[in-house]
């Protein structure tokens, strides 16, 4: 599905990828981890054409996304700031997206059923809150039905009701078979839903595969400690 | 492209500024006109705003979007949508919307008036297609800077800089370097050099089209002389359109090649 090669970008003098090849098969949820600027969200943008890296090249479903936007079309996205024009209405918001992508989706009334949004179709996003504007994301994340969907911390501002709801909704868009990418830093949401770990390090992928053997590689008995300990090691 | 446009257009109209701007507008023809009573007068008065305030509103309207937009346009980026669209769309959203402020906010009064039935008409049309001109280059100018900068606040500074240095500054060092070289030929250079702002392009073609060579001013007396007031009128146009088609072009070239 995704094919990374070689991947390097570097912002002024700061390398912030240095050599990333990465093969993604499709179907399954995987977690990118790594401590604060390893370099997760440069992955997760140029994978979706944001950032134009230094050298390497990305090919997604076999064809190389150079130069290209339309490849586009089947990736839904989930930015890590929720943050929309302030005079447009959710509804017209939600009604532009649609727009712009051209399709006939109708996955967002179930969506906004599923996070109660209706009271605040008609009000102007600048008078939401940060928990409601997430959940908007979520909705303009979620509602195409794109074989992958790549999610920057999905978790951040929801409640506890919410959240539960986003996990739900996470594991039945697996089991439609979508590629799932996903980036937090709250290990125990990481470990409850996902099969694979990509942990990125100074740029660079350190592992790659499934929690038990991340578990067994760094001999601690849970997972938020083989993290853990694979950033002391990065600490010290 | 069109799409973009139309959002950002949609969501500016509502914008509280929008209507300060129109406000203001509005409430300047309808001072300058029925307290005056001179139609080419305020003609004239309404120049001297535009060209300053224009430019200045053009610039900081341009960066402010941007810098505001910055999350959103990230969400757009991830569409499938080409680049140049995006920004080019909110370009033009923002610069059509300020330029409807002006349009309908000086139109307004003017036509209470009684502008169509006054010979002032073409006079008045082309200080608003001016004025127009004015907000095409300066938002897009405005673009290119934010586009450029990261950070706001440099952006801002450079914003606010670029518009003292357009309105203020440069006709200081123009008219300095004429006096300093008063003994050597200036026709071209003079012609070079107002070419080469548009502030002051706008300023000559309306004085010219207005036919006031009182106002001209050496700059614009050398237009006349060298073009002739109708030639002249169309040299600066054809300025114009270059002068809001080249940080167009800038602003698709940068937006292809920057990491968001």
């Amino acid at each position: 599905m995704i094919k990374v090669k070689d991947l390097h970008k570097k912002f002024g003098k700061n390398k912030v990828l240095q050599g990333i090849d990465l093969e993604i098969e499709q179907g399954g949820i995987f977690a990118i981890l790594g401590p604060n600027g390893s370099g997760k969200t440069t992955l997760i943008k140029s994978i979706l054409g944001m950032v134009i890296p230094n050298s390497g090249s990305i090919e997604i479903n076999g064809k190389k996304i150079k130069n290209d936007w339309k490849y586009r079309n089947g990736i839904d996205y989930l930015p890590q700031i929720a943050n929309f024009p302030s005079n447009l209405t959710v509804d017209e918001l939600i009604n532009m997206i649609k727009d712009l992508r051209a399709s006939k989706s109708t996955g967002e009334l179930q969506l906004i059923e599923l996070f109660k949004l209706q009271p605040f179709l008609n009000k102007k996003l600048g008078n939401l809150s940060g928990g409601t504007k997430q959940k908007v994301n979520l909705v303009l994340a979620f509602m195409f039905d794109s074989p992958l969907l790549i999610l920057d911390e999905p978790t951040s501002g929801l409640d506890p009701i919410s959240l539960i709801r986003l996990k739900e909704l996470i594991s039945s868009e697996k089991k439609k078979g979508k590629t799932i990418l996903i980036t937090s830093h709250i290990m125990s949401f990481v470990e409850e839903i996902t099969n694979e770990i990509v942990f990125l390090l100074e740029g660079k992928i350190y592992f790659k595969g499934s929690v038990l053997e991340l578990k067994s590689k760094t001999q601690q008995p849970d997972f938020e400690h083989a993290i853990a300990s694979i950033l002391q090691q990065s600490y010290d | 492209m069109i799409k973009i446009l139309k959002y950002s257009f949609y969501d500016l109209m509502r914008s509280r500024w929008s209507y300060v701007y129109f406000a203001f507008y509005l409430l300047l023809g309808i001072v300058l006109l029925f307290l005056n009573n001179d139609l080419s007068k305020a003609v004239i008065t309404l120049m001297n705003v535009i060209i300053i305030l224009v430019p200045l509103i053009g610039t900081i309207f341009g960066v402010m979007y941007y810098y505001s937009s910055k999350e959103f346009t990230e969400l757009l980026l991830a569409q499938p949508i080409k680049r140049s669209s995006i920004f080019l769309g909110q370009y033009l959203g923002v610069a059509l919307s300020l330029s409807m402020s002006l349009i309908i906010g000086l139109g307004l009064p003017f036509i209470m008036y009684g502008i169509f039935k006054s010979s002032a008409i073409w006079d008045f049309s082309l200080l608003l297609i001016t004025g127009t001109f004015l907000t095409l280059i300066f938002t897009a100018l405005a673009f290119n800077i934010a586009l450029y900068n990261e950070n706001k606040i440099k952006g801002f500074g450079y914003a606010i800089l670029l518009w003292l240095f357009m309105a203020v500054i440069y006709d200081g060092i123009f008219l300095m370097s004429l006096i300093a070289f008063e003994e050597y030929p200036l026709d071209t250079f003079s012609l070079i050099g107002s070419m080469a702002n548009p502030i002051d392009l706008s300023r000559v073609l309306i004085l010219l089209k207005l036919d006031i060579s009182a106002l001209l001013g050496y700059t614009g007396a050398i237009f006349q002389k060298f073009f002739g007031t109708n030639f002249g009128i169309i040299v600066s146009s054809a300025m114009l359109c270059i002068w809001v088609l080249i940080p167009t072009l800038l602003i698709q070239r940068k937006s292809n090649k920057k990491d968001f």
